[in-house]
């Protein structure tokens, strides 16, 4: 099993080392225009070099990967075209937001879709099978920022229970907490809950036709027993791989939940340093976002292997 | 022999799928909606950049205007047809381009040499365990945006789901007995592939399909409402939806009628998904 978790670390490590390079490569594809888009339409050619060479734009494109590359490893992502702070600082005073909101949709998310996943697997095509699959298909096939909009309209617009713009920072109390992550917690979830409810439906389902789940009901175990004692923990991997592919659907609803909302996390900044060619905070950004969906991917993969007594055996 | 043969399929091809209802009604909107994708240009009511109503912004439905008027006083319904193209064609395109290529490394990587197999595998792993939102946001602000450049990062987005889609199914199909028969006869690696192999694993390739069709769909709408997508004065349903974002207190048409139109694109695909899925497991 060690070998095996070892195994899975050094691929990480790699697929990350080539994700970042990816990421290096395909936004500075354009060549460097930051210097240009810094000083604008006055710049001279005299001011122009010397920013650049400031910058290091002067250098070749390899040896300014090294250097970022470095740079990551030492925790060091750069400084921001826009104002001239560290990244860093930029990031930092943004990510808890992300990391909060998207914690707190995944702490409604999977728990909702396990026991509509469950409840739904127990009486496939019972009515209640088919509600949690037509809301399902319909939650999936709807766009997050359509999803986010509705919600705007019916709880803040029409209704005013909740502000429609979600500023955290000037938030000081729990309540106020409540009042502001309700609506883009609500909108990020639903857009994950489709699609985790249907996978574990699907997963369970077939794990409910081997026989040993009819053997347990007959020797006396309620449905309930045999589906959550006997059948779950034999599906807890895969739908623990499942769950993780879920967040990819998670981090670009996080896109249009904090556009809309107007929230103040790290997509948001993502976004807007896009519009405005920031690129070291770009990449900063999705350098970012893609090690933390690695990561929990790997966490994934690890739980799968500990759930399995096969591979956790070995 | 030959043309009795040729005869049966050709029948089998023409009768009407053996659908459920539901996903008949998928089909039927999804068809109206490619009609619409392929002749909207041709059947506007109004000049879509046509300012019909400048003193009447996002305006209701009214007999003149089907759909409403949008933030500038242009006609919605032509606006959603003429934006119809990129909406169904764009994510059709880059789905088939994604299935074509991850066929064809699919079909090189079986061929070609196991270290080959496994690198190309974990490179199409890495690329598929990207954030795809997050990346096209990266390649967007590489290449910034045009219709060729959202074709070719959409497509490499998603030639790894294909690749992983088709290769599954083809390891799935080569463990079956008639393969070995037509080893035993002693046919090549290419009839094996594209005799054999191949047909087998066409509702699996359509399903496919059809579940990438959504998530591009739903990607470059939001691309598109993001201002990264498709850039004015083209519109796509996504671009339409954020630009008249305005006039969302009071429920303005012009920002549900385009996102209706688009769910139910994307609902319309997703039943008519379930009907060939439904019939992959019955045969």
């Amino acid at each position: 099993m060690i070998s095996l978790i070892l195994k899975r670390l050094v691929l990480g490590v790699l697929t990350l080392w080539l994700v970042a390079t990816l990421v290096f490569w395909v936004s500075g594809a354009l060549p460097g225009d930051a210097a240009q888009s810094i000083l604008g339409q006055d710049a001279t050619p005299e001011t122009l070099a010397a920013l650049r060479s400031q910058m290091g734009l002067d250098q070749p494109e390899i040896v300014r990967y090294w250097n970022w590359l470095k740079g990551i490893l030492q925790g060091d992502f750069g400084v921001s075209l826009a104002n001239g702070t560290p990244v860093n600082d930029v990031i930092a005073s943004r990510l808890p937001n992300s990391l909060l909101l998207a914690g707190l949709s995944t702490l409604v998310a999977i728990p909702v879709s396990l026991i509509l996943g469950i409840a739904s697997a127990m009486k496939p095509n019972s009515v209640f099978d088919r509600l949690t699959t037509f809301l399902s298909i319909l939650a999936l096939s709807t766009p997050s920022f359509l999803i986010a909009t509705i919600i705007v309209l019916v709880f803040s617009v029409w209704s005013g229970l909740f502000p429609a713009l979600s500023n955290i920072s000037r938030v000081e109390t729990i309540g106020g907490l409540f009042r502001v992550m309700t609506l883009p917690v609500l909108a990020l979830s639903l857009s994950v809950i489709g699609q985790m409810a249907r996978m574990t439906r699907a997963i369970l389902i077939t794990q409910l036709q081997e026989p040993y789940v009819e053997t347990a009901m007959l020797k006396g175990a309620s449905r309930l027993r045999a589906t959550v004692l006997h059948a779950l923990p034999n599906v807890a991997g895969p739908i623990v791989n499942a769950s993780a592919l879920s967040l990819n659907a998670l981090i670009s609803g996080v896109v249009f939940v904090e556009v809309i909302f107007a929230y103040p996390g790290l997509t948001k900044l993502m976004v807007d340093s896009v519009s405005s060619r920031d690129l070291p905070l770009m990449q900063a950004c999705a350098v970012i976002f893609c090690a933390g969906f690695l990561v929990l991917v790997l966490i994934a993969d690890l739980i799968a292997i500990l759930a399995n007594p096969k591979l956790r055996t070995e | 022999m030959e043309t009795t043969s040729a005869s049966v399929t050709e029948r089998r091809r023409l009768r009407l799928p053996n659908w459920p209802l539901l996903s008949m009604i998928g089909a039927v909107i999804f068809l109206f909606w490619v009609f619409i994708a392929v002749f909207g240009d041709l059947l506007t009511p109004y000049e879509p950049g046509e300012f019909v109503d400048s003193w009447n912004v996002l305006g209701p439905m009214t007999a003149d205007y089907w759909l409403g008027t949008d933030y500038l006083g242009r006609d919605v319904l032509s606006r959603i047809m003429t934006g119809a193209k990129y909406t169904v064609g764009l994510p059709f395109v880059t789905a088939a381009l994604a299935l074509l290529f991850g066929l064809i490394l699919g079909v090189m990587a079986t061929l070609l040499s196991k270290t080959v197999d496994t690198a190309m595998s974990w490179l199409m792993d890495t690329v598929n365990s990207l954030p795809s939102t997050i990346f096209a946001l990266v390649a967007v602000a590489g290449f910034g945006t045009s219709i060729p450049v959202l074709i070719i990062v959409i497509t490499i987005l998603y030639i790894p789901s294909a690749y992983r889609n088709v290769r599954s199914a083809a390891i799935n199909v080569s463990k079956m007995e008639f393969i070995d028969a037509a080893r035993v006869r002693g046919e090549g690696n290419m009839h094996i592939i594209f005799r054999e192999i191949l047909p087998n694993i066409i509702p699996n390739l359509l399903t496919h399909f059809g579940i990438m069709f959504i998530y591009i769909a739903l990607l470059l709408s939001g691309l598109s409402f993001l201002g990264l997508g498709i850039q004015p004065p083209e519109a796509d349903w996504g671009a339409l939806v954020s630009e008249n974002m305005v006039g969302l207190s009071y429920g303005a048409p012009a920002i549900f009628a385009p996102a209706l139109c688009l769910l139910s694109l994307t609902v319309s695909m997703t039943l008519m998904v379930d009907a060939v899925s439904h019939q992959k497991k019955d045969r």
